[in-house]
């Protein structure tokens, strides 16, 4: 049994490491469909635990649902000495705002958004539909039936969240303003 | 123009391609997201409270702001407009003594709404920043290089900003042909529609790019885009992109495999 356990947990760092996209627990469970469910799921806790206390270079980050093996943050300086490349233009001010507005209010349609920011968002929400950031999400029942936006798997993973929620709350916000 | 991108680099850019015409110095703005961004860089600027805005003061400032604005020959958008329209509005309003013989209850502070949009706005534009400061970390963050075999992986549905950005990119190739023969063929949407069927019941995917090349015309390529937009309205194809910017493929769909929504 520990055995099996061991060896499973083996088997799942290297499916980490081989993913190109961020891992789920079912695709894991699906690929060792003749280990025990309940156990997949055992090991893929214990193997993050255990792998996030060595405080190696590389660390298991549940991102968007599923697991992703990438370095630590801090060692970004020396990897990119290496690699010879430098951090990728960021996004406008503009965007990150509408950005942060739909990530909070989706579905949301595009006059939703202006209402709130007080100001024209056409641009913005362009640059990120193109960015991949943001997805259209049906119609509004209104007139106009005007399209609605949502966040997408994407925005999850550039942004390093495990899901919506890992956002902090707009209480946080509020005390933030506030205070 | 939009003063979405007016970041001072952004500005900058611009003016130095219409240097000529242009004074030979240039001072720098602020850039400000918007109205609201402006109104709360005031209200910070000034030290009062957000809660009891001094309106006449404010409303002031905010006028001699878009003055500037406009003595640096930044287009002033309509969205500054209309808050100097409703900041002069609430001026007014509290200008006016309330009837005392109105039997209707105290009137809200004329103030309350902007208050409350710009409350709303500051919470999102802390979460902007938050954003901000979340990519800037991630970007820090290195995963494994890529694969041969990561095109294998679960494909991403392409979006009509992809297709057009394929069709946009084979007009470009096209242009770099010299063409002399102006033959022109009359192919119809029909036609190309099913032209495109039978490809696809011969082979279970195509690339875009190559169905843009094969057509004879510009006429013909704009009947392509249609057409392919028209096969996946009618769900008899889909589009997928197997990475960002990656060539496209219509893959026919398995009709048993439709989702119901």
């Amino acid at each position: 049994m520990t055995e099996d356990l061991r060896q499973l947990k083996a088997i799942i760092e290297a499916l980490i490491f081989v993913a190109d996209e961020p891992i789920s627990a079912p695709q894991l469970a699906a690929v060792l469909a003749d280990h025990d469910r309940d156990l997949v799921v055992t090991a893929v806790s214990e193997l993050v635990e255990e792998f996030n206390a060595r405080q190696s270079g590389l660390e298991i980050r549940l991102i968007a649902g599923g697991y992703r093996l990438s370095t630590r943050p801090e060692f970004h300086e020396q990897i990119r000495t290496y690699l010879r490349s430098r951090p990728s233009a960021k996004l406008p001010l503009a965007s990150l705002e509408t950005l942060a507005v739909v990530a909070y209010k989706q579905p949301i349609t595009l006059p939703e958004i202006q209402e709130l920011r007080g100001v024209s968002s056409v641009s913005s929400i362009r640059t990120l539909l193109e960015r991949g950031l943001i997805v259209p999400r049906g119609r509004k029942q209104v007139v106009g039936r005007p399209i609605m936006y949502g966040t997408s798997k994407d925005f999850l993973i550039q942004f390093g969240l495990a899901d919506l929620s890992d956002l902090p709350s707009m209480e946080d916000f509020e005390e933030l303003v506030a205070g | 123009m939009t003063h979405e991108n007016s970041s001072p680099l952004h500005d900058w850019e611009e003016t130095e391609n219409e240097r000529s015409s242009e004074p030979a110095y240039r001072v720098q703005l602020e850039g400000f997201e918007g109205p609201l961004d402006l109104l709360l860089h005031l209200i910070k600027k000034e030290q009062v409270s957000i809660y009891d805005i001094p309106i006449a003061r404010i409303t002031e400032q905010y006028l001699q702001h878009l003055c500037l604005m406009q003595e640096m020959n930044l287009a002033v958008a309509s969205d500054f407009l209309v808050l100097a329209a409703t900041l002069i509005y609430i001026k007014s309003k509290m200008l006016l003594p309330r009837d005392p013989a109105s039997d209707t209850p105290v009137e809200d502070d004329p103030r309350r709404e902007l208050v409350d949009r710009l409350l709303e706005y500051q919470k999102f534009k802390a979460a902007a920043e938050v954003l901000w400061s979340r990519a800037e970390m991630e970007q820090g963050v290195f995963v494994r290089g890529p694969l041969p075999t990561d095109d294998h992986n679960p494909e991403v549905s392409a979006t009509a900003f992809d297709l057009f950005n394929a069709f946009q990119r084979a007009l470009e190739r096209r242009k770099e042909i010299l063409q002399v023969e102006i033959a022109r063929d009359e192919i119809t949407m029909a036609e190309k529609l099913d032209q495109i069927r039978e490809l696809l019941s011969s082979s279970d995917r195509i690339e875009v790019d190559e169905l843009f090349e094969r057509a004879g015309s510009r006429r013909e390529m704009v009947i392509t885009f249609l057409a392919l937009l028209e096969l996946v309205r009618q769900t008899f194809l889909r589009l997928v992109q197997q990475i960002a910017y990656g060539r496209i493929y219509a893959l026919r769909v398995v009709p048993n495999l439709i989702p119901k929504s």
